[in-house]
């Protein structure tokens, strides 16, 4: 066959109307379905994940995409403006917000606990008193049979053996949230850890994994270790967590109900960013996670479809925050970020 | 077809077979052309591969020089970012497996290529251990963490217990998580490699050489280790350093086994972390420039430790080969 000028072009005309009158609807019907992305903190994933699948049954038309490439990442993709909404654990720094032009605005989703889980045959209710464990993960108390320990559990035989401390690998918000609690508790943890996703351990003999599941796999098979996951991967991983010791001297274990009551006295500033650190009622260690949006939005039809989500996230999203074992956000709290939504253009 | 009419014993006495014109000709050049620039284009990306990774490393090799390469300090917050934990483990982890995998290899490839098991057999052995390469190395990592841990932790319990003197055994309560068994786990995975490349290698070993040797009165043994395995040696020597050059890059199983400590011990039972590992727990939530700085000189470090090994392999080779003649 001839493959003259004239057959080519038409040819090339021909497939780009066809294709123009196959592909177009579909073209136009993504224009219509609002869909945003977000990415940041893993630690919310799974209910970030199920709101997305959830929102749909009120507001069809919604799809979010929200990736868990962690809090550093999200904060990074923020600023950057890669994406329409970020996650992160441990909220932005004014320095950070100041740097985004479009302005941001912190919407605290959920709470959690994270949980002190151990593993050692035999003993089943641990107790951790305020002056123990921060020497645990500061590395001062190294044997399980140590006099501090046994002072805590009176009763209980510990093993002569050695503690196997467990932490993360990769910077992370539960980290981050747990130093944050040791250091507000122990001066002595402060000066020698500090408050990081990503600390500098003085410790021996530590075992790092890759994110909750890999800390919480190390700690189930390590006899004699001790580490820090979410709640709600020591619930479902069914490893022993310890009871630890808030301000008032109270030894409470890690559930979402103590979780809530320490979040319920908790107060929020006007721009959302608390970190808890510790707390007279209920469980001490637990923190919250944020997702950060904009205050202004390169398009109305975006800027609306934003609103969309928040305001769901903050009115029926909150009902799936206790089935996956995180905590909701008080009332008042939401009904402020609700009004702080109406800015957002 | 108008082919189908010529005959095939009919020649064209015109044809010019020095000609560089026509259809064919620019064919066979366009060929050559196409054939020559995919050659140049992979060394094109690996130089181009090079240079990325220098630039992004820049941050960290203008700040630290060399000094990186001996400091082991490793802190975000400091910051001081220092690879000699991450070199060394990633060294000792993989000559651990070449100390394991080689001889097993061996074994194998010699089990596999000589004569004392009956073809229905040996086929089936070699093919097996072949598989081994096709499994994915999370799921290496997995069965490492379920199955070889757990088997392997009342072994090492018992060289502490038995050989805690030696500073190599020297960890109490070792959680199985540490460089031995990083070392176990990469020799499983390097074993294919080993165990196929030399079985190839023997296999292809002249028939005169092996008849000639037994007629000389040799035994299997004396066949096998005076003439087999020296004939053989640049190829094995080869398969050993394919083998080394995939445990040193190897990234998710060590990961899950080791411990991932960036802290030098003697004690094979202490946790260890390597460079690949820390590349995949820290590059996602890198800080800042200077962090995926550091961590991308790791890198470099890594591609040039590779670079190191295999001239020091062709090197063995040359040096062995000359003094044989």
């Amino acid at each position: 066959m001839k493959f003259s000028a004239t057959v080519f072009n038409r040819v090339v005309t021909s497939s780009v109307v066809a294709a123009a009158v196959v592909f177009g609807p579909i073209f136009t019907a993504v224009a219509q379905a609002e869909s945003l992305k977000g990415a940041g903190a893993s630690f919310p994933a799974p209910l970030y994940q199920k709101y997305a699948r959830e929102v749909r049954k009120k507001h069809p038309g919604l799809k979010v995409n929200y990736q868990a490439c962690g809090s550093s990442c999200g904060i990074r993709q923020t600023k950057k403006g890669t994406v329409d909404f970020g996650g992160s654990d441990a909220a932005m720094s004014d320095r950070d917000i100041n740097s985004v032009k479009r302005g941001v605005i912190l919407v605290p989703t959920a709470g959690g606990a994270v949980s002190v889980v151990y593993n050692l045959p035999g003993v089943n209710k641990l107790k951790l008193s305020r002056t123990t464990l921060p020497l645990i993960f500061a590395g001062r108390i190294t044997r399980w049979n140590d006099s501090r320990i046994k002072k805590d559990n009176p009763g209980v035989k510990l093993p002569n053996r050695r503690i196997t401390p467990v932490v993360r690998a990769d910077g992370s918000g539960t980290t981050f949230i747990f130093t944050n609690h040791l250091s507000t508790i122990s001066r002595y943890f402060k000066g020698r850890v500090g408050t990081s996703k990503k600390p500098r351990w003085p410790l021996r003999r530590v075992l790092k994994g890759k994110g909750n599941a890999g800390v919480a796999n190390l700690v189930r098979r390590t006899s004699g270790g001790i580490g820090y996951v979410n709640h709600s991967f020591a619930v479902k991983n069914k490893i022993k967590s310890a009871m630890v010791q808030n301000r008032s001297k109270q030894f409470v274990a890690p559930s979402l109900s103590a979780a809530n009551r320490a979040l319920a006295s908790v107060k929020f500033p006007a721009n959302y960013r608390v970190f808890v650190g510790d707390s007279t009622r209920g469980y001490p260690i637990v923190g919250l996670t944020w997702m950060m949006v904009y205050k202004r939005y390169s398009s109305p039809a975006k800027a609306k479809a934003v609103k969309k989500w928040i305001n769901w996230v903050m009115t029926d999203g909150q009902k799936h925050n206790g089935s996956l074992q995180y905590t909701k956000i008080p009332a008042s709290v939401r009904k402020r970020v609700l009004r702080d939504m109406k800015k957002v253009k | 077809m108008t082919n189908s009419s010529l005959q095939p014993d009919s020649i064209d006495e015109n044809i010019n077979i020095t000609s560089t014109g026509g259809l064919n000709h620019s064919l066979d050049q366009g060929f050559t052309w196409v054939v020559r620039s995919f050659a140049f284009i992979t060394v094109f990306i690996l130089f181009w591969m090079i240079w990325v990774v220098y630039q992004e490393a820049y941050p960290a090799i203008n700040k630290f020089g060399l000094g990186f390469i001996f400091s082991q300090d490793w802190d975000t917050g400091a910051p001081a970012y220092g690879a000699l934990p991450y070199i060394y483990g990633t060294l000792i982890s993989s000559a651990i497996a070449i100390l394991i995998a080689v001889p097993v290899g061996l074994a194998i490839a010699l089990v596999t290529s000589e004569d004392f098991l009956p073809k229905w057999v040996k086929s089936p052995i070699a093919f097996l251990v072949e598989l081994i390469a096709a499994i994915p190395s999370v799921i290496i990592g997995l069965w490492g963490i379920f199955v070889l841990i757990p088997i392997l932790v009342p072994f090492q319990q018992w060289l502490y217990s038995f050989f805690g003197w030696i500073p190599l055994f020297n960890t109490e309560d070792t959680s199985g998580n540490n460089m031995l068994t990083a070392g176990i786990v990469l020799a499983i995975m390097i074993l294919p490699t080993m165990a196929a490349i030399s079985r190839d290698v023997l296999l292809v070993i002249p028939k005169q050489l092996r008849s000639g040797a037994m007629a000389l009165g040799s035994t299997r043994w004396e066949t096998i280790f005076r003439v087999l395995l020296p004939t053989g040696f640049s190829g094995i020597v080869g398969a050993a350093m394919l083998a080394l050059g995939r445990a040193l890059g190897e990234t998710m199983a060590v990961t899950m086994v080791i411990g991932n400590d960036a802290f030098i011990s003697p004690s094979l039972l202490d946790a260890a972390y390597t460079i690949p590992a820390v590349l995949a727990n820290e590059f996602a939530e890198a800080e800042n420039r200077l962090h995926v700085g550091a961590l991308t000189y790791l890198a470099l470090i890594l591609f040039v430790l590779t670079l190191l090994v295999n001239i020091g392999a062709v090197v063995l080779v040359q040096v062995l080969d000359k003094n044989k003649k």
